[in-house]
């Protein structure tokens, strides 16, 4: 994945001179995950370059040369850090189409490594997209899977708004399904791992029926859609596994159009529980599938902790306990 | 208590020298004779530059020369402008005020004290060059010839607001003007200048950027970020700080302006900075060229600080006689930047009593015959208001789904 997404950016750096990419460690290091590795050597420190430490200058350097005419890929390092740039995402990024009615906006898009299971303890693992998706004026993606990742930030660099892009650090380097006692499947060994070259688009704010199935929608996004899958399998439950991809804005059709279908509902993300991105899910189906349900819906989610380091695989929520909420939705 | 022990600490919280009912008394401002200070090359490095962050550049003396190296070489045509505009500024500000003690806007900022600024250096500025102001700086708006109209629906949210009704009065955006539009936030602005030169300088282009910022506001992290950041990349941008005293009610030495000055926050990060009377029209036109000249050349960053004074209070919802002497603006060393401007265009006789008599009132019927106008579109009061429907327009490019059925949930 860590490719896939490095070739957008090269793809993208190539075809429009107006796309910059910056953020601690991404020029001649190429970034502590290496997804900037190479290109400021092929396209030069002023179009690829470090940044000092400072998240709250990056976001406001970018909002800057957006507003100038160029569409900035500013890299935080890991999603932890980005508070201090909240403000300047938050109160200018979003709202400055809004607030100059239409006169500025800015283009641009913040990548930033998203989630746990890498023993990165409470500053490197978590997973704060709901303090995106409550934002008016924002797009949230996140990405499963190479193919999706790259045509999905080609689509978030061509586009003309405000895009935070979540990358799951622990897909960059495979399907990872939540067995973390069991060796890694590399992204050359699984069909989503076969990355087309060149340019290809994957539009924002259209989910994926990632596994097709009758018996239950399960709603995952990033590294819970392939722990949903191993949950599935093992509980032999035949449930419908939906990619958000893009989760706001949302693509609520082919979300309801599925729930409609199997009258289940689970809802899966790493991130804590309360006031999550599944609180938001659970209102929507909740209010477009109320007399299509058969059971209540279920939420598996982080603790409502922070991270913990030596017990993050207690605080994850793994194929165990999904498969056991997947249960209990089809057998109410 | 042992014999040994160091003494209790006590917590310093500065105050400002007078409180109401006190005489007024700047003796805490560090002032220097106009002419006094000399004009380095535009080249000068953070190092040989360090001294001017403690001075006082001024060019006008007490009787109305202009004096010593910095006195500007400019027509005097362009001096009646800026005169001729920071007097409309301030009768446009006595006008709104008023419109909005009448509930005819929600709010207003006027500049009273600070005309200067905006308006010398919006004349110093390239029309191609941006201005990410903060909240004082609508005398550039007036000098570039802003159709008072439309500053005047916007402040009252009317049907013509071209801002919608979705900001605040005096939070104008105006990209054809170069005149970045204002978050109503403090300091964010700030590293978006520096960001937007970059940008500039990235593409290889000639434009500069120009931010500005409160004393108050240099406590924010945008205004470590910025001095960082364009030092780091040599960003071409004019970092101004506004020191006006006071941030709202707290003086200046609340945001540490009391140890030292906020021009010297530059020597710090390396980069040149000057400290300037800001109510000096051509000491702000001269310091301002400086600066665009080191920018334009790719010498990279400038910090200018700007000693002013707020006249006024904060906004309408502020009462500054509640914390500070009510006669200090007119014991204010530095005087009123309009008097000062007129009693030099009088003593090079390009100006008269008479002429400033007859442009006061001049100005006074335009701006006037211009509200009666912008009223006739509406006022906050009695309307029209801009059409709701347009609340869903702009949060994104196109409406996305979500937005147009909350549209038609609210009926629009």
């Amino acid at each position: 994945m860590v490719q896939a997404i490095r070739s957008a950016m090269d793809v993208m750096l190539e075809r429009d001179d107006n796309v910059v990419v910056f953020g601690e460690d991404v020029g001649y290091f190429g970034g502590v995950f290496r997804c900037t590795e190479g290109l400021q050597a092929k396209y030069g420190t002023s179009r690829v370059f470090d940044t000092p430490i400072s998240e709250g200058g990056i976001v406001g350097i970018a909002v800057g040369m957006g507003a100038y005419g160029l569409r900035p890929v500013a890299e935080i390092q890991f999603a932890d850090y980005f508070y201090p740039a909240y403000d300047q995402l938050v109160s200018e990024a979003a709202r400055l189409r809004y607030r100059s009615a239409g006169d500025f906006w800015a283009p641009i898009v913040v990548r930033m490594p998203t989630g746990g299971g890498i023993y990165g303890g409470q500053t490197h693992s978590q997973s704060p997209e709901a303090l995106f998706t409550h934002v008016s004026g924002l797009k949230t993606v996140v990405p499963s899977n190479p193919q999706d990742a790259k045509g999905l930030l080609i689509s978030a660099i061509e586009d003309d708004d405000p895009v935070v892009f979540l990358e799951p650090k622990r897909l960059y380097n495979g399907p990872f399904d939540g067995h973390h006692d069991k060796p890694i499947v590399p992204w050359s060994k699984h069909p989503l791992g076969e990355v087309a070259d060149g340019y290809y688009k994957v539009p924002l704010s259209k989910a994926k029926i990632f596994r097709a199935g009758a018996e239950l929608t399960v709603l995952a996004y990033g590294t819970m859609v392939f722990v949903a899958e191993a949950a599935a399998v093992e509980a032999g439950i035949d449930a419908e596994i939906i990619d958000l991809l893009t989760l706001w804005p949302l693509d609520l059709d082919t979300i309801v159009e599925s729930v409609k279908k199997t009258g289940r509902c689970v809802i899966v993300h790493e991130a804590t529980r309360t006031s999550g991105f599944g609180a938001e899910l659970m209102s929507l189906v909740q209010e477009h599938c109320f007399y299509h349900l058969e059971a209540p819906i279920e939420r598996v989610t982080g603790w409502d902790t922070p991270y913990p380091h030596a017990l993050e695989w207690d605080y994850f929520p793994g194929p165990a306990r999904v498969g056991d909420a997947m249960k209990r939705a089809t057998s109410a | 208590m042992g014999k040994n022990e160091p003494p209790r600490l006590t917590l310093q919280v500065p105050e400002p020298p007078t409180r109401p009912g006190d005489k007024p008394d700047f003796s805490y401002l560090k002032l220097a004779p106009a002419g006094s200070v000399d004009r380095p090359p535009v080249h000068a490095s953070a190092a040989q530059m360090h001294d001017y962050a403690y001075s006082l550049v001024r060019v006008l003396d007490d009787a109305g020369n202009a004096v010593g190296p910095w006195a500007p070489q400019v027509d005097a045509e362009l001096l009646r402008n800026g005169l001729r505009a920071m007097m409309k500024t301030r009768v446009f500000d006595t006008r709104m005020q008023l419109a909005q003690r009448q509930k005819k806007a929600s709010f207003y900022m006027q500049c009273l004290g600070e005309e200067a600024l905006g308006v010398a250096q919006g004349l110093a500025l390239g029309a191609d060059d941006m201005f990410f102001p903060s909240y004082r700086q609508q005398g550039y708006l007036i000098v570039r010839e802003m159709p008072l109209v439309d500053m005047m629906c916007q402040i009252l949210s009317n049907s013509k607001d071209s801002l919608k009704g979705r900001q605040l009065p005096v939070m104008y955006s105006a990209r054809k003007l170069g005149f970045f539009s204002l978050s109503g936030n403090l300091g964010t602005q700030f590293i978006q200048a520096v960001g937007w030169a970059m940008a500039s300088a990235i593409k290889g282009d000639s434009r500069i950027a120009s931010g500005w910022i409160g004393d108050g506001s240099t406590a924010e992290g945008d205004f470590h970020y910025a001095l960082t950041f364009a030092a780091v990349y040599q960003a071409p941008v004019i970092l101004n700080v506004v020191n006006n005293q006071w941030a709202i009610s707290s003086f200046q030495s609340i945001a540490g302006g009391a140890e030292t000055t906020f021009a010297a926050r530059g020597v710090g990060y390396g980069v040149p900075a000057l400290r300037v009377d800001g109510n000096d029209f051509l000491a702000v036109y001269a310091a301002s060229l400086w600066a665009i000249e080191r920018a334009r050349s790719n010498l990279g960053p400038t910090l200018i600080e700007w000693i002013t004074y707020r006249a006024a209070a904060h906004s309408t919802s502020d009462d500054p006689s509640k914390y500070r002497p009510a006669e200090d603006w007119t014991s204010f060393p530095l005087g009123d930047p309009v008097q000062r401007l007129k009693q030099h265009l009088i003593r090079i006789g390009a100006w008269s009593d008479e002429e400033h008599a007859r442009t006061q009132s001049a100005l006074e019927e335009e701006v006037k015959a211009a509200q009666k106008t912008a009223e006739s579109f509406g006022t906050l009061a009695t309307g029209p208001l801009p059409s709701p429907s347009t609340m869903f327009e702009d949060v994104y490019k196109e409406i996305p789904e979500h937005l147009r059925q909350q549209r038609q949930q609210a009926g629009l």
